[in-house]
């Protein structure tokens, strides 16, 4: 255990250092004249935090942009990037991926957390139960890919079969099938990883928001002679409108960025690359930033109007309130 | 990524995360709570019951299989005699080796887990601290520090969210090893990239709440003598405790989970590189060892799950308040 020595002196030397600079910028504050103690204030405050973000967000988008109209080499090529993008085949099934990814995540998690939402509201046990399926949340991508590998193993037919699928699949007759490697279905077998993961946010969130319906609004539909699906489609779905809409965007980002499962599933191979793997793939091993940096400028013009649109759902709630 | 305007369940949530979580229209869930009761029992039929865990058995299954997989001898997982890890309940045959393999550092070749467990803490902690300190002065300026712009700022820092971690990671790596030469085998890069991400989403969060603490408090401090620092570290942190835990465990788990960031600024060696990158390459090239992935994920994920169960109540909050970060 000699290796803890080394990396523990580096954290204590991190925390001393960081301890000394926030020390005197308190010391400096505090002690400043009473004319300037306020601008003071305000500049050493923020002053730590506006400059990490500018070095470390502002400054490499801005940077980002610009890679994308160049090659290789740093020399600028134009719109080339953007017209591989669009043409290449493999960049096109990276484009499509992408597309499924973003259409079916979101969907999936919201309908499997809105129906379990519903289920175990206020059912014998709901804590454990909504533990159970929210638990994934908490395991890093590459921990979800190792355990679906695991329940995607492939074994020749004819032989005992290791993962469940395919232990089903045998057991109902049919051949065994090699999930992760035969396209283009295989991309639909990551995309169930990433629901696995997200259902459990969309049924925390929307737990809650079913939980602030009013009870008297529910009950007068019920005395209506509302059936338990019109009572749900009626009463309950456009009170947690706004839940369902950040739930949704928030997933949808999520989905763009997805980057981790693929890359420890498949690495993007047998046709599963999606556009968050492909600008690592394409910057950081097929030594091409310019594409890497273009890849990454999509993404961000992708993601753009979802936020957008998340904010202006929030200021007109914010308004309402 | 925003704000997410839904009431918790908990009226706790309600008076720590004040203004994300004011429901539109508030029901008083005592009152109501024997009448909803009765609805429930009318609208829970059988059918509801039986999805709600096959639900819950699906997606519990998957994480059981890894789990019981880490017990089982190699032969057992690998090579002709093996077979799918249900038949553990029917031959019992146990062993704790591979987590002793997986954490031992015998050689180049084995997973080395222990150097990489190690690893992510020293990332982990620092990074989390870093981020609670400095986003909560920022929050406290934000909320309670007078200048000309601060609200146009503050939305400027708040739509920082939107750039994608991707788009950072060109410039920032060229930054740090040209630029500023900065040695690679050491932690500062993780630290600072880290540090540099999380900061927008955490003041954000802790700006909603320490925006909610009563004015008068600060007021009073104030005519009582007390200096900016003075009112920031014995009124604003001990305040804002609840929001503070929150925004902790969820940068824990977020880099504690991370490749990417890893990845790209790490160098992979077991000087520096976290768990997460160790297990992702070790389960990436098919081996002869196979059989030590379960146990290797699963000492990777035991810290998250801990925290996870441990603090879920805190978990649960900050995602109520903050949505995700993505």
């Amino acid at each position: 255990m000699e290796f803890i020595g080394g990396k523990l002196l580096q954290v204590v030397i991190a925390l001393a250092v960081f301890a000394a600079i926030i020390g005197l910028i308190m010391l400096v504050v505090d002690k400043a004249p009473k004319s300037s103690k306020d601008k003071l204030t305000v500049i050493g405050f923020l002053a730590p935090a506006a400059i990490l973000m500018l070095v470390g967000l502002v400054y490499p988008a801005i940077q980002t942009s610009f890679f994308a109209f160049t090659d290789a080499k740093g020399q600028p090529n134009g719109v080339d990037n953007f017209v591989w993008m669009f043409t290449q085949p493999e960049a096109l099934v990276t484009l499509r991926n992408t597309i499924v990814w973003t259409v079916l995540v979101p969907l999936l998690s919201t309908g499997f957390g809105l129906a379990y939402a519903v289920f175990i509201d206020k059912a014998r046990g709901e804590k454990v139960l909504k533990a159970l399926v929210f638990m994934p949340m908490a395991i890093s991508f590459v921990g979800a890919g190792i355990i679906w590998k695991l329940v995607y193993d492939y074994r020749g037919p004819g032989i005992e079969q290791t993962g469940v699928l395919n232990f089903l699949r045998v057991a109902l007759g049919m051949q065994p099938k090699q999930f992760l490697l035969d396209a283009p279905e295989n991309t639909i077998f990551l995309i169930i990883v990433m629901v696995w993961i997200q259902t459990g946010f969309a049924m925390v969130v929307l737990s809650a928001a079913i939980k602030g319906v009013p009870t008297e609004l529910v009950e007068a539909a019920r005395l209506d002679g509302a059936n338990p699906w019109q009572q749900f489609r009626n009463v309950t779905v456009p009170g947690i409108r706004g839940a369902l809409v950040v739930v949704l965007t928030t997933i949808t980002i999520a989905t763009l960025k997805v980057f981790d499962i693929v890359r420890t599933m498949t690495a993007g191979n047998y046709d599963t690359s999606v556009v968050a793997n492909e600008m690592y793939t394409q910057a950081f091993r097929a030594g091409e930033p310019g594409r890497g940096a273009a890849l990454a400028l999509v993404l961000f013009l992708l993601v753009l109007p979802i936020v957008v649109y998340n904010a202006r759902v929030l200021r007109q709630q914010r308004e309402i309130r | 990524m925003t704000a997410t305007p839904v009431p918790d369940e908990a009226s706790e949530a309600t008076r720590t995360l004040p203004r994300a979580e004011q429901p539109s229209i508030t029901g008083s869930p005592e009152d109501a709570a024997p009448i909803m009761r009765r609805v429930k029992q009318k609208l829970t039929s059988r059918w509801a019951t039986a999805a709600a865990l096959l639900i819950a058995v699906i997606w519990t299954v998957p994480t059981f299989g890894l789990f019981v997989s880490s017990f089982r001898p190699a032969a057992k997982q690998v090579g002709p005699r093996s077979d799918g890890w249900w038949n553990f309940f029917g031959d019992w045959q146990f062993t704790f080796q591979h987590y002793i393999d997986v954490t031992a550092s015998a050689g180049s070749q084995s997973p080395n887990l222990s150097q990489y467990f190690v690893n992510s803490l020293a990332i982990v902690i620092p990074v989390t601290l870093f981020i609670l300190v400095l986003a909560s002065m920022a929050a406290y300026i934000f909320a309670w520090g007078k200048f000309k712009g601060r609200d146009g700022l503050f939305i400027f820092v708040f739509a920082l969210q939107i750039i994608p971690l991707q788009m950072s990671l060109i410039p920032l790596l060229q930054l740090f090893t040209q630029v500023l030469q900065m040695p690679s085998g050491s932690y500062a890069q993780l630290w600072i990239a880290h540090t540099m991400f999380g900061l927008p989403l955490g003041i954000f969060l802790l700006h909603n709440f320490i925006s909610e603490i009563p004015g008068e408090m600060i007021e009073a401090a104030r005519v009582d003598g007390a200096g900016h620092t003075t009112i920031f570290w014995r009124i604003i942190l001990p305040l804002s405790v609840p929001a503070l835990a929150s925004l902790a465990i969820f940068q824990f788990l977020w880099v504690w989970n991370d490749l990417l960031v890893a990845l790209v600024f790490s160098g992979g060696t077991a000087d520096v590189a976290p768990i997460t990158q160790r297990l992702a390459e070790i389960s990436g090239t098919r081996g002869s060892r196979d059989y030590l992935n379960p146990a290797a994920a699963f000492v990777s994920i035991i810290v998250p799950l801990a925290v996870f169960f441990g603090l879920q109540r805190y978990f649960v909050r900050g995602l109520l308040a903050g949505g995700l970060k993505g």
